[in-house]
C-alpha cells in the first residue's frame, strides 16, 4: 500500500535522505529506527507529501503522491513529531475541523469525533481547550486526528514520545490492533517497542537504509548480539565513534 | 470548482475566523480601529465645524494610515502562527491544496475588516442627520477603504508565510505598507526626482504609479473607476500568489 522508490532529499549541500526504497503492505506495521538526524522525519515528511522529494517516487494505495497529492493525502493519517495542535481550539472543535478537512460533514462528522474520542480515551477532556492539556492528552488528541477518517495508511512520527509507561503501552496496543487492516509506519527510539508492535523494521543511518527485516531477523544480523539494542548500536555508529575512528 | 474544494476553503475559513473570536486580537483591533476611525474626523479634521457633510476629506482620508498599522496586526498570525506551532505540517498533509488554505485564511482576516468597517456606520448616520450628503462618494469611499485594507492584509499574508515570528512579520509588513503608500506621494516623488539623474526620472514616475494612494483617492472621490478597483484586486492576487510560492519554498 505504501510504495517508496529511490527517494532522495537534498537540503542545500547536505544529503538528508540518500536513495531510500521500501514498501509496506496492508496488515504490516513497519518500525522506523535510526539515530537522531538519520533522516527518519525527513523521509516521513516526504511520504506524507509535506516535503517535495529531490527525486524518487511515492505512492499510497496506488496513487502517486507527487502527481495527485490531494487524493493520496485523503488515504493518509499523519501524526507529526511533537504532536502540533491549534492551541486556540477545544479538543472536540479541533477534531471537528480535521474531520471537515477530510470531507466528513454532518452526522458522519459527529460520529467520527465520538469514535476517536472514545478510542483515544479523550471523552473527559472533549470540551477542554487544547493549550490546557497535559502532554499525554495533547499527544492522544493529535493521534485521534490522524485516525479520524479511518485511513488505509497511517504514518506516526514518534507516537510514544513523552508519554508515561501506561500510555505507551496503550498506544502500542492501539498501533498493533490497527495494524491488522492498515499499513502503518512509525518511528521510534525505543527498541522494545519495535519488538512489541512491529511486524518489520528498517534501520536508517545517515540517510541510507542499513537494515530491513523482521525484528527476529535483525537480531541475527550481528553475530553474538542478544538484543535489538546491541544490533542497533553496532550498525549505526555514533558520531563520536566515527570521530574516534578518524 | 468542485464542491469539495469549496468545503475545504470554508472549513479553513471557519477555523480561522473562530480563532479571531477566541483570542483578544479581534476585539482589541476593532476597538482601536473604531477609536481612530471615528475619533480622527472629530478631533483632527473637525468634521462638525465644516460647512459641507462630505466624508471624503475628513473620514476616509485617515483610513490608509490606520490600515498601515492595524491590517498587519490582523494578518500577522495567519501563517506565522502555523509555522511556530508546527500545525502547518498538519494542515498541508491534509487533502487540501495550498490555495484553498490561503484563500480560507485570507477571507477570514478580510471578514474581520468587514466587521470593523461596518461598525463605523454611526458616522454615516451622523452626516445624514446633520445634512444631506451625496451617497455616491460615501459608498465608493467605503469600497475604496475596504480594498485598501485587503491590499495591506494580503501583503501581510505574504510576509507571514516567510517568517515564524509574528513580531518580525508585523514590523516588516508595516514597513512595506508605509513604503507602498508613500511612493505615490507628490512630495516624496518630487524629492526623489530632484536627487536622481534625469534618465531615472521616468523610472521613479513609473514606480510611483504602483502606490496604493493615488488609486485610493481616485475611488474616494466618488467616481467608481473600474481601473482602480482592478488595481487593488490585482495587488491582492499577486501577493497571494507570492504567499503560495513562499509556502512552497519553505517546505522545498
Amino acid at each position: 500500500m505504501i510504495q517508496v522508490k529511490n527517494l532522495i532529499k537534498v537540503f542545500g549541500t547536505k544529503v538528508a535522505v540518500d536513495d531510500i526504497s521500501f514498501s509496506v503492505e496492508k496488515g504490516e506495521v513497519l518500525g522506523f529506527l535510526g539515530p537522531n538526524g538519520a533522516g527518519k522525519s525527513t523521509t516521513m515528511r516526504m511520504v506524507t507529501g509535506y516535503f517535495r522529494p529531490s527525486s524518487g517516487s511515492i505512492s499510497l494505495c496506488g496513487i502517486d503522491m507527487l502527481e495527485n497529492p490531494e487524493d493520496a493525502k485523503q488515504r493518509l493519517g499523519y501524526l507529526p513529531e511533537n504532536a502540533p495542535l491549534y492551541s486556540d481550539m477545544t479538543v472536540a472543535s479541533f477534531l471537528g475541523f480535521c474531520a471537515e478537512m477530510r470531507g466528513l460533514h454532518g452526522a458522519d462528522r459527529t460520529k467520527a469525533i465520538d469514535r476517536v474520542l472514545d478510542m483515544c480515551f479523550l471523552d473527559n477532556v472533549r470540551n477542554q481547550s487544547v493549550d490546557t492539556l497535559s502532554k499525554g492528552y495533547r499527544h492522544r488528541t493529535c493521534f485521534a486526528q490522524s485516525i479520524i477518517h479511518d485511513p488505509d495508511v497511517l504514518i506516526l512520527d514518534e507516537p510514544t514520545d513523552g508519554l508515561d509507561p501506561n500510555q505507551k503501552h496503550e498506544v502500542r496496543g492501539m498501533i498493533k490492533r490497527m495494524g491488522q487492516n492498515k499499513a502503518i509506519i512509525f518511528s521510534t527510539h525505543i527498541l522494545e517497542e519495535v519488538e512489541a508492535a512491529c511486524s518489520r523494521a528498517i534501520i536508517i543511518d545517515r540517510g541510507k537504509v542499513v537494515a530491513d527485516g523482521t525484528p527476529d531477523k535483525l537480531k541475527k544480523l550481528v553475530p553474538g548480539a542478544n538484543s535489538l539494542d546491541e544490533v542497533f548500536r553496532s550498525i549505526t555508529k555514533s558520531e563520536t565513534a566515527l570521530k574516534k575512528a578518524a | 470548482m468542485r464542491k469539495r474544494d469549496l468545503q475545504n476553503t470554508v472549513a479553513v475559513f471557519k477555523r480561522e475566523f473562530l480563532a479571531y473570536f477566541n483570542s483578544p486580537v479581534l476585539y482589541v483591533i476593532v476597538v482601536i480601529f473604531l477609536l481612530a476611525a471615528m475619533g480622527f474626523p472629530f478631533f483632527f479634521s473637525r468634521i462638525l465645524d465644516s460647512e459641507d457633510v462630505a466624508l471624503t476629506e475628513r473620514f476616509f482620508v485617515w483610513h490608509p494610515w490606520i490600515y498601515t498599522v492595524l491590517a498587519p496586526a490582523v494578518g500577522m498570525r495567519l501563517w506565522s502562527e502555523e509555522h511556530r506551532l508546527g500545525t502547518i505540517e498538519l494542515l498541508l498533509t491534509m487533502p487540501v491544496s495550498p490555495w484553498q488554505a490561503i484563500l480560507g485564511k485570507f477571507f477570514a482576516a478580510a471578514c474581520v475588516w468587514l466587521i470593523g468597517l461596518t461598525l463605523t456606520f454611526p458616522i454615516v448616520w451622523t452626516v445624514c442627520y446633520l445634512g444631506n450628503p451625496d451617497m455616491g462618494p460615501i459608498i465608493s469611499g467605503y469600497i475604496a477603504s475596504y480594498l485598501y485594507a485587503l491590499a495591506c492584509l494580503s501583503v501581510t499574508c505574504a510576509v507571514s508565510a516567510i517568517t515564524r515570528s509574528q513580531v518580525v512579520c508585523f514590523i516588516v509588513s508595516v514597513a512595506f505598507c508605509i513604503v507602498i503608500a508613500l511612493i505615490g506621494d507628490p512630495g516624496v516623488t518630487h524629492t526623489i526626482v530632484s536627487t536622481v539623474p534625469s534618465w531615472a526620472e521616468g523610472v521613479v514616475r513609473f514606480v510611483s504609479y504602483f502606490s496604493f494612494m493615488d488609486h485610493f483617492y481616485e475611488l474616494t472621490k466618488g467616481i467608481f473607476v473600474f481601473r482602480d478597483v482592478l488595481y487593488f484586486l490585482s495587488v491582492i492576487v499577486v501577493t497571494l500568489f507570492i504567499t503560495n510560492q513562499a509556502l512552497r519554498s519553505k517546505r522545498a
